[in-house]
């Protein structure tokens, strides 16, 4: 290939720029190639797991790609499921920037879709639809904001840990929507499922033309990418990334770094919130209990396998919804628990998370630092 | 009334306190022992729901309680190995590598957990402190498991082994400074790991008592969440053991406020007295944190505090 | 509050009591002719030792008919995923008939499905459809488990020595109330002393907070134990740990208690299932509102235990005879704890008012919220 660009491009100056291409394709590359070597492995383990306790791995495979991403059908089971979780992903990889482990996306999803599906109540048949979802949206995010916030600002004020504080949030903010939705709020029509009052199809959030998905799903990758460059490209994004490498230095060089503790806080109670929203809005079409799924928990976990980076989140919430979709086709077709899916989910992500030891390992991938060109 | 009313709600707490804690307690406890050395596992949930799992399903089989919970502890043990091998790995994230740990300790669990869901096995029993008492309700309330005197014992040789023995000191510098100890020529991986393996121990018996002893079944919601909650209550405790064993009991006690008031006719708003260990812990910790002293119980290797 | 759609959904459930009254009629079994694939969804693990068990046990009865294949799909959450579960049992597994067993399954997600597939039948386990707002090829089925709770109820008032039951309940949901209201007047009726002690525990699998609550009702001075929640085994084992007897509910809870057990209250889903089958092989259409007590032979209730006195014993065979020739439960004027007049009139068991609770009724000790 070398060969070959230099036989093209003789200009020195252009061959360098073509090598240049070349040795930053060879270190993304390495992006691609490790978490697929680390994949196979997973795959590997899971097939002994499998022959183990007697069944085919290649069967399994066959219907893990089929239920997650062979037909039509399946790919939108995944990209739905996978909705949710980029968004509560987001609500723990911001904060993580400046230096916070997150855990309570849950708290801010359920105190968010509540909040957007309480707002509605008297929207409901007053309001065009879209100034009522707008408003719902708005609400839901601020609810979550304030709910994450709080632990911020806990953290910035008081000293408070954030990991504890957020995580007690999530089972008080689980008990007062539930105190709410049995109780005052409660939609009397439906009495098997305490739920508030149902916001009626032209109020819905609707699906993706052509797919049978809902926006949620646009709405997080926009946000995803729109905080990347957040995070990235801005003097915000910068001062907060310098936090989180070292707090110490960030204030002896003056940064407000209470203000940005407590403004990524609120950005990530904001995300979880509008999952929240969406929960309310495109999927349930009002508020109850089911709101605390544990998409909040999931998102933790996609958080740390995207390394935090928003753009990553989206593809590796892609291949998480992907696993739970087809996970309903092995229990059926296979007669398999459906923990069999939970085991195989977390061989994915223990060889995932441990093949990041082996990034900077091959020369390949260095573009040829290491003198393989000889 | 109202004095019955109080001692219904004061018994309640006591036996909700030696009831409940135990797990809560024993997970705190090896958190804190890894956390000391400068790692967090944060998936000693799976190990508490494996643990369960292991040790209903061996006492099922040998018909020996006690053997049941001895293989809890190894199969804690394994978990917590993997997590203390792997994460010495450079790059590896302790903290999402926990996560991953406790999705496969609990699929495990429930995997394999699934033939023991039905069947009855031999089950740990209590020792009754409370012969002396007419009252049939604390004489149930002082009920107490060994294990849970177990508990505090461990707790009590941690505090005082961290502050006056050799180990309790590799462990420590380990923890506060990785570079420091690596320079004395303690091997910080192998402590590390030896720290991650026994905090796994200690969590797999915590499941043991889950399922052997209180409430004592196995089915797959029986831990809901004490993992979890049991680990950031080691943060709540500053990392000290003595501490760990309060916030666990505190913590069991005012897990039984609920159902005690609704027991006495106190029956609105069921969803906050629920909810009162979250809230309780919550408000402690507003008011206890932000004293300059407890930003000095951090161990300083710790990624989950900065 | 008050129900105004009592008259239309009364005819319904009249329309359903004959479905069931006819599948009883059929003691034989015809050949099965194209296969009938059932596709069903629980909520929780498939052996939790009551509600989604006694549905699996069901499903496994009907997979040994000739000519049924039956896919399960357990843990299934009541958001979107249970409605992509039922999608994919549609698209990939051909299924002609869904079976959705968890109360939030039924709106949004069952009523969309149904419109969206209007060939494939959608059934779901509890009294929710409606003509005027769903599709016809949606539908509800449903045993009155409640009755079986009267006769728990019954044993209970005479078994107990300090008047005083608990019950341990998930939520303050009609289904679930309508079984503490159902104890309670069947404890009344033999034992006008007796109250019910309820203790909500917030959700429908929390074993330790149900193990705390069974405590804390003994301590108050309980002695019998009783519950809904959707696995009772951890009740039913720390009632007899403590020596109190016990109601089970949903499966047989009996071999748990070998002391205290009295009886429990058990659904039939078979009674249910197979006349799906059978009706889908046949190609007859199926009933819209599928639902019964023991007068059809949905729900039961478990052999007697040690617990159970002889006069219990009696009294609870007599009140199941009862039931089977229809008499009512709900024999109103009846106020609720609050002191409201809630049942004004005597209802018939089936009456879809009383689908409706929302109130405890007096003597029983707990409230909603």
């Amino acid at each position: 290939m070398q060969e070959a660009a230099r036989a093209i491009v003789p200009a020195p100056i252009a061959k360098e720029g073509a090598s240049e291409v070349w040795l930053r394709l060879r270190r993304d590359s390495e992006f691609i190639a490790i978490p697929l070597l680390a994949l196979s492995g997973a795959a590997f383990l899971f097939s002994l797991f499998l022959f183990a306790i007697g069944k085919n791995p290649i069967e399994f495979f066959e219907l893990v790609y089929r239920g997650g991403f062979g037909t039509a059908f399946s790919i939108q089971n995944t990209l739905q499921r996978s909705a949710p979780l980029i968004l509560t992903a987001l609500a723990v990889a911001i904060p993580a920037r400046i230096g916070m482990v997150m855990i309570g996306g849950e708290g801010a999803l359920v105190i968010g879709g509540f909040a957007s599906a309480a707002i509605a109540i008297p929207m409901i048949d007053r309001f065009p639809p879209m100034l009522a979802l707008i408003i719902m949206a708005v609400v839901g995010s601020l609810a979550g904001a304030v709910w994450v916030g709080i632990a911020g600002f806990l953290r910035h004020a008081r000293g408070v840990n954030e990991t504890i504080s957020s995580l007690l949030l999530t089972y008080i903010g689980v008990a007062i929507m539930n105190f709410f939705v049995e109780g005052s709020l409660r939609d009397l029509t439906n009495p098997n499922k305490p739920s508030t009052k149902p916001l009626g199809d032209v109020y819905m959030v609707g699906k993706i033309p052509g797919t049978d998905v809902h926006w949620g799903l646009f709405a997080g990758i926009v946000i995803a990418i729109g905080l990347h460059v957040l995070m990235t490209r801005t003097t915000f994004g910068f001062a907060a990334r310098m936090t989180g490498g070292n707090p110490r230095a960030a204030r002896a060089q003056g940064l407000p770094v209470g203000k940005l503790i407590i403004a990524c806080t609120a950005i990530a109670g904001a995300c979880a919130g509008l999952a929240g929203f969406y929960e309310v809005a495109a999927i349930q079409g009002r508020a109850n209990a089911s709101l605390a799924a544990g998409y909040g928990f999931t998102g933790i976990l996609v958080a740390f396998l995207a390394r935090h980076n928003p753009i990553a989140i989206i593809f590796v919430a892609i291949l998480f919804g992907g696993i739970v979709a087809s996970g309903g086709l092995i229990q059926r077709r296979m007669g398999l628990p459906d923990a069999t899916v939970l085991v195989l989910q977390g061989m994915i992500f223990l060889t995932l998370l441990t093949s990041e030891t082996l990034y900077g390992r091959f020369a390949f991938f260095q573009g040829g630092a290491g003198g393989e060109r000889t | 009334m109202s004095e019955g009313l109080v001692q219904t709600v004061l018994i309640a707490l006591l036996g909700g306190a030696l009831r409940v804690s135990t797990p809560f307690m024993f997970v705190a406890l090896g958190e804190c022992l890894t956390e000391k050395s400068g790692r967090v596992n944060l998936g000693l949930e799976g190990t508490l729901v494996l643990g369960a799992m292991t040790a209903y399903a061996i006492s099922f089989h040998s018909g020996s309680p006690w053997l049941g919970v001895l293989a809890a502890g190894c199969a804690g043990a394994a978990l917590g190995a993997i997590h203390g091998f792997v994460c010495k790995l450079p790059r590896v994230n302790d903290i999402a590598f926990g996560i991953a740990m406790m999705l496969l300790g609990t699929g495990l669990a429930f995997f394999f957990g699934k033939a023991y869901i039905q069947p009855s096995a031999p089950r740990l029993d209590a020792i009754s402190l409370g012969g002396w008492s007419s009252d049939p309700r604390i004489a149930s309330a002082l009920q107490v498991h060994p294990l849970l005197l177990v508990g505090i014992l461990v707790a009590l040789a941690m505090w005082w082994a961290f502050a006056n023995t050799r180990w309790g000191l590799l462990v420590r510098m380990s923890g506060d400074s990785a570079q420091s100890a690596r320079a004395m020529g303690v091997s910080v991986d192998l402590v590390r790991f030896l720290a991650t393996a026994a905090g796994g121990f200690l969590a797999g018996i915590g499941g043991a008592f889950l399922s052997l002893y209180y409430p004592g079944s196995w089915n797959q919601g029986l831990s809901s969440g004490q993992g979890l909650m049991a680990v950031a209550l080691v943060i709540f405790a500053r990392w000290n053991p003595l501490r760990c064993v309060a916030a666990a009991l505190l913590f069991g006690a005012t897990g039984a406020i609920g159902p005690a008031l609704q027991s006495v006719g106190i029956t609105q708003g069921y969803y906050f007295f629920n909810a009162a260990p979250y809230i309780l812990t919550l408000v402690i910790m507003i008011g206890s944190a932000g004293s300059q002293k407890a930003g000095r119980d951090v161990p300083g290797e710790l990624s989950i505090t900065k | 509050m008050t129900d105004f759609r009592v008259s239309r959904r009364h005819f319904l459930h009249g329309a359903s009591a004959l479905g069931a009254v006819g599948l009883l009629g059929a003691t034989s079994r015809p050949a099965l002719a194209a296969g009938v694939t059932i596709g069903i969804v629980y909520v929780g693990p498939r052996d939790d030792f009551g509600w989604n068990q006694a549905h699996a046990v069901a499903i496994k009865a009907l997979k040994s008919l000739p000519g049924v294949k039956a896919v399960e799909e357990e843990n299934v959450a009541e958001t979107d995923a249970c409605a992509k579960a039922m999608e994919s049992m549609v698209n990939l597994d051909g299924a002609n008939i869904v079976l959705g067993t968890s109360f939030g399954y039924f709106t949004p997600f069952m009523a969309d499905l149904a419109k969206k597939y209007p060939k494939v039948e959608f059934r779901h386990a509890a009294p929710l459809w409606d003509a005027t707002k769903h599709p016809k090829n949606l539908g509800s089925y449903f045993g009155y488990l409640n009755q079986a709770h009267y006769v728990d109820g019954i044993a209970a008032g005479l078994s107990t020595k300090s008047n005083k039951l608990g019950f341990v309940a998930a939520k303050p949901i009609s289904s679930v109330l309508s079984n503490i209201n159902s104890f309670l007047l069947g404890a009344r009726k033999v034992n006008p002393n007796a109250t019910v002690q309820v203790i909500f525990t917030g959700d429908w699998s929390l074993p330790v907070r149900e193990a705390e609550a069974t405590n804390a009702l003994i301590d108050a001075g309980c002695d019998v134990i009783t519950c809904h929640v959707d696995g009772p085994k951890v009740v039913i084992e720390t009632a007899e740990k403590r020596g109190a007897k016990t109601c089970g509910h949903n499966a047989s809870q009996a071999p748990l208690a070998p002391k205290g057990f009295i009886t429990g209250a058990e659904y039939k889903w078979e009674t249910i299932y197979k006349s799906y089958a059978e009706k889908l092989a046949k190609g007859e259409p199926l009933p819209n509102m599928l639902s019964g007590g023991y007068d059809s032979d949905m729900v039961m209730n478990t052999a007697f235990g040690a617990g159970a006195s002889d006069e219990a014993r009696k009294a609870a065979t007599a009140a199941i005879a009862d039931l089977k020739a229809k008499k009512p439960i709900y024999v109103g004027p009846l106020k609720d704890n609050t002191g409201k007049l809630v049942i004004e009139k005597t209802y018939d068991n089936y009456d879809p008012y009383l689908d409706q609770m929302n109130y405890l009724l007096e003597g029983v000790v707990g409230s909603l919220t």
